[in-house]
């Protein structure tokens, strides 16, 4: 995962730990597959997925069909899309939160932290009161995340003073705005159909996830995620301070607008095909630095692996626990707020 | 020569910060910086390190105008070495060594085999080899402060410009620090160092710069130019000068005993 450059003790071990997590990721992908209302045993689901890639690649190399139709139905149509999107947003969410906690060099920072998901509810609220269907409340919530952060970053450096701390004033500042907008969609939305699908909408939920949702949000995870891999030594750079890191040949404002760009689009993506799913962002950067350290080279690619997991394994009990589905964005809150309190009564040194 | 400031001056409108300030800094000179808080060696220092432009005068290194280096270019003859600050989030102290590395390779690559084995011998070098894995925002402050030393070093500029390094630190390890420091520019580094005490410049330094409201108050060898009436002019204090076997003392004269 690290390539051929020299390693550290503790860079040994933190590879190991990737490693690790990729293998609990993938296990716990296949296993996801078996759960559900629908029995598929894990045999039939392998033999499922492989006919579903190499085998419609290769048709020579499809296999014999031992499944009925309505089995291959639900793992290809219904559970592929919903655990590739899961993944897929806790991945994102996670390198977003991981992004962000670098650049603001505070342990508190998430990925709404510059107001991405608020903009992104208005976007989607204002796209469901329009009645513009379902394509434009992703992209409705897209765009707006996109508008929020850009208000907010040139709010913030047209401020004095320390440029972190205008940025999350600016942040909360244009938050509040836009949720005011929200809410105010809400009062005037039409209480039989429209109120319901926006309150749905901001509870955040993966329920009917499909390819083109997918799709959609792996666009902008791949231009976020790539160029903060490339960056993720880098990175490291950002909890010098700005005149040291200077001195020491290395743009800070450039790399930190950088790395908020990455990561706004990567906050932007997840929130518009999956609502308002708190947390993620936060909770899984902490847990890696205790597993793999704060070196970005090792944290990233770990909070990637973590979040895809975490999020599955939410998911997983969202859709399975109870006979009605649970919003994942209640579940991930659940989670996240006894952590989150852990994180402010324990040892700081910790970190 | 190596660093070469010529009649540097800054005005913040009508305030003079700094004015004509000239010297020349060569390989294995170790020059200690005096002045009373708000003199103008912060201002100073900033001027050299290339973070504040619309200065006048020149400031050269090798002999090449900074003005016409680039952030890289700066990077590879003059490291800074700032005063300790806590990190939020801990990094090793190897990780930390390292990051000098960050000039020498590309905006999207790590560091290699090489920068982590001159990282190495810069931790050896200062005597913190054996701190590699540990985490640097648990080590004490003069460990902190090597390791910084450690960075700069690793960074493979001439020149180290330390601001005040040794203000945070207790006297045992300002002592260790200085003399890392002397050992550094008898080793051939020109070493530019701010500091509040009189006798480190007496101690360990080859030269000394005196500034006072921006301007030169005094400039040569410290035990010719420090005199009871320059540290009256500094700091309007009254101090005696006493010879020892281990060098030239300065004591305070306090009001009760004068």
């Amino acid at each position: 995962m690290t390539g051929g450059d020299g390693k550290t003790g503790t860079g040994r071990r933190a590879v190991g730990r990737l490693w690790a997590m990729a293998s609990l990721l993938l296990a716990l992908g296949l296993g996801s597959f078996v759960l559900g209302r629908y029995d598929v045993p894990l045999v039939q689901v392998v033999r499922i997925l492989w006919n579903g890639t190499a085998g419609r690649i290769a048709p020579g190399l499809a296999l014999e069909q031992t499944w009925t139709d309505s089995m291959a139905v639900a793992v290809l149509n219904v559970r592929l899309p919903r655990i590739l999107l899961a993944s897929l947003v806790g991945c994102c969410l996670a390198a977003a939160g991981t992004g962000f906690q670098s650049v603001f060099q505070n342990p508190m920072a998430a990925p709404d932290i510059l107001g991405a998901s608020a903009g992104a509810c208005f976007g989607a609220a204002l796209s469901i009161l329009l009645g513009l269907g379902r394509a434009w409340t992703v992209a409705g919530a897209f765009l707006f995340s996109l508008v929020t952060v850009a208000l907010v970053y040139l709010v913030g450096s047209r401020t004095r003073g320390s440029r972190a701390v205008n940025l999350i004033l600016a942040g909360v500042m244009v938050s509040s705005l836009f949720s005011a907008g929200t809410s105010y969609i809400k009062l005037v939305a039409d209480p039989a159909n429209q109120l319901p699908a926006i309150t749905y909408w901001l509870m955040g939920s993966l329920s009917g996830a499909r390819m083109s949702d997918v799709r959609f949000a792996a666009i902008p995870a791949v231009l976020g995620l790539a160029p903060m891999l490339l960056l993720r030594w880098r990175i490291n750079m950002l909890s010098l301070e700005e005149d040291e890191a200077r001195t020491m040949g290395v743009n800070v404002g450039r790399l930190r607008f950088a790395v908020v760009l990455c990561a706004t689009f990567l906050t932007a993506g997840s929130v518009a095909v999956s609502g308002m799913i708190g947390w993620v962002g936060l909770v899984v950067p902490h847990l890696c630095r205790k597993l793999v350290g704060s070196d970005s080279r090792y944290l990233l690619p770990g909070s990637m692996l973590f979040g895809a997991a975490f999020l599955l394994l939410v998911d997983n009990a969202s859709r399975n626990l109870l006979a009605t589905e649970i919003p994942i964005g209640i579940l991930t809150a659940f989670v996240g707020a006894p952590f989150f309190l852990l994180l402010m009564t324990g040892k700081e040194a910790s970190l | 020569m190596t660093l070469s400031v010529e009649s540097l001056g800054l005005a913040y409108g009508d305030r003079t910060v700094l004015r004509d300030v000239s010297f020349t800094l060569e390989r294995g000179t170790f020059l200690s910086v005096l002045g009373p808080n708000g003199a103008g060696k912060t201002t100073l220092f900033r001027c050299i390190l290339g973070i504040l432009p619309g200065y006048t005068g020149r400031v050269l290194a090798d002999g090449t105008d900074i003005r016409d280096l680039s952030r890289r270019q700066m990077a590879r003859r003059i490291a800074y070495i700032p005063q300790i600050h806590r990190p939020t989030f801990g990094y090793t102290v190897l990780d930390t060594v390292l990051m000098g590395a960050a000039h020498q390779i590309g905006t999207f690559s790590r560091p290699g085999r090489e920068q982590i084995a001159c990282a190495r011998a810069a931790m050896d070098r200062l005597g913190i080899g054996g701190m590699a894995e540990r985490n640097f925002a648990r080590l004490s402050g003069g460990e902190q402060q090597l390791v910084l030393v450690a960075r700069a070093i690793a960074q493979q500029a001439d020149i180290l410009v330390m601001d005040e390094p040794t203000s945070a630190l207790d006297y045992g390890n300002q002592l260790r620090v200085l003399e890392q420091v002397r050992a550094l520019a008898d080793e051939g580094y020109a070493v530019l160092l701010s500091t509040h005490d009189p006798q480190h410049a007496l101690r360990f330094a080859d030269r000394l710069l005196a500034i006072c409201d921006g301007g030169t108050a005094a400039l040569g060898r410290p035990e010719d130019v420090l005199t009871a009436e320059l540290i009256r002019r500094l700091y309007a204090v009254e101090v005696d000068f006493a010879e020892t076997a281990a060098g030239r003392v300065m004591v305070p004269r306090l009001p009760g005993n004068g």
